[in-house]
């Protein structure tokens, strides 16, 4: 047997996990898919002594639609949500992205939440719920909080969780009108984890004038890289393939701070960026322009 | 040694009782508790594909998942393929007709997770053939006849 031996817990309900996340705080680690946390225990990075886990907890997993925000459980699978006419509609830029996501046989089990958590620099979801403003509900035995993207993601796998709380929820506010997404990833191969990637929102005022752009980033920085100066330079801007460039180069030079690794340099994922900024921002303008 | 647990798990069609420690992978159990040693490991961390396993009909890591996660639902390994030992899946015939396979170390991988998609995709291009074999790793043949054995089956199985 490869992972250390832990004392494990199935709760059929959310009640149950929260009381026993109260009683085990920082020792306990939730499992969700496991398509993360398994892999660190069969090689012993991880080795949690409590473990609590979520899959037989049936509440925590569905796609709502209320009052036009879409609420989604967090035990949901990404193969739920992949292949859910409710996120095609009301959440475009998630269902364009969730294919990227690993393997089908990894999306089989792993989940929103669980992904969301994790909050691994290199991964699509973190990425996308920062890109939807989305924000998550965080639950304990004693109270509930709703956090925004924003301030949820902290940096390299930290998240505002605290020792006794679960994220139970993500909320994403309606998709704004007049509005494109797109979602742009380079990998080595299908599956393996982008070298560069980009979702990208444009909304537009009227003709070309854009009146919000929002690009974030995975796996060139700590977490999900919001690129708040190039989406300043679009505010406003009428939209062309120079405004476009220009913000890509702004992205890709000053907002986007690639380590480099195995697969590519630094300068690559810089390049690989700016290129990935210039067809999603193309596209999304493009898709806004059919809105209007 | 941790606590052990009682679990119950329908593989191919049959109700194994076992009990378990919490730790021991999937993976491991169909091997070691359950002796179908056609579920191979390979990576043991999702990345090869080789223990690939149905989990209530959908592929799955079974290096990714604890054997007492399992309780209650029903898995299928390459075991259950085959109709009788002389007469095997129109998928495995494919890969026998076309070479699909040299050591056969990966192989049970492939078809677990090729049956789903057969089903989903009937008469897939070879473009989405390439896609949904990206889930599984082969060093021997390069793939090329892998293409042809799952092209090949997949006229066989929707003729």
């Amino acid at each position: 047997m490869k992972p250390a031996p832990f004392e494990y817990f199935a709760p059929d309900s959310l009640e149950e996990a929260l009381e026993l996340k109260s009683e085990h705080g920082d020792e306990m680690k939730a499992l969700a898919g496991g398509q993360s946390l398994i892999p660190a225990m069969n090689f012993r990075v991880a080795q949690p002594s409590v473990l609590v886990d979520l899959n037989r907890i049936g509440e925590l997993d569905y796609i709502e639609e209320r009052q036009g925000a879409i609420h989604i459980g967090a035990m949901t699978r990404q193969s739920t949500v992949e292949k859910s006419k409710l996120i095609e509609q009301h959440a475009p830029l998630l269902y364009e992205g969730m294919p990227y996501i690993a393997h089908p046989q990894i999306r089989n089990r792993g989940t929103l939440g669980g992904s969301i958590a994790h909050a691994d620099p290199a991964a699509e979801l973190p990425v996308l719920a920062l890109a939807l403003e989305a924000e998550m509900q965080i639950n304990s035995k004693t109270g509930s909080r709703k956090v925004p993207a924003k301030q949820f993601f902290q940096g390299y796998f930290t998240v505002d969780i605290q020792a006794n709380e679960l994220l139970t929820e993500v909320i994403l506010p309606r998709f704004p009108e007049n509005t494109g997404w797109s979602f742009q990833e380079i990998s080595r191969r299908p599956g393996d984890y982008g070298m560069a990637g980009v979702a990208a929102l444009v909304t537009l005022e009227e003709g070309p004038k854009c009146s919000k752009a929002k690009m974030v980033y995975l796996n060139v920085g700590d977490g999900p890289v919001d690129a708040v100066q190039a989406a300043e330079s679009l505010s406003g801007a009428t939209l062309d393939s120079k405004t476009i460039e220009a913000a890509a180069i702004i992205a890709a030079e000053k907002d986007i701070m690639p380590f480099g690794n195995i697969h590519a340099s630094v300068e690559y994922q810089r390049h690989l960026s700016k290129i990935l900024t210039e067809r999603a921002l193309s596209q999304a303008f493009e898709r806004a322009q059919e809105q209007l | 040694m941790g606590k052990t647990k009682e679990i119950s798990i329908t593989i191919n069609g049959e109700v194994h009782h076992s009990e378990v420690e919490a730790r021991l992978l999937l993976a491991d159990y169909i091997r070691h508790e359950a002796d179908l040693t056609g579920t191979h490991v390979g990576c043991e961390h999702g990345v090869c594909g080789a223990c690939t396993v149905l989990l209530d009909g959908q592929p799955v890591r079974a290096c990714l998942m604890f054997a007492v996660q399992a309780d209650g639902h029903r898995i299928m390994t390459v075991e259950g393929l085959a109709e009788s030992p002389d007469k095997m899946h129109p998928l495995q015939n494919a890969f026998w007709e076309a070479h699909g396979l040299q050591c056969g170390f990966c192989t049970p991988g492939f078809l677990m997770s090729l049956i789903p998609f057969l089903d989903e995709n009937p008469h897939p291009s070879e473009e989405e053939i390439r896609e949904a074999l990206s889930g599984n790793l082969c060093r021997c043949t390069g793939y090329q006849n892998i293409v042809d054995a799952v092209a090949m089956a997949a006229k066989a199985m929707h003729a």
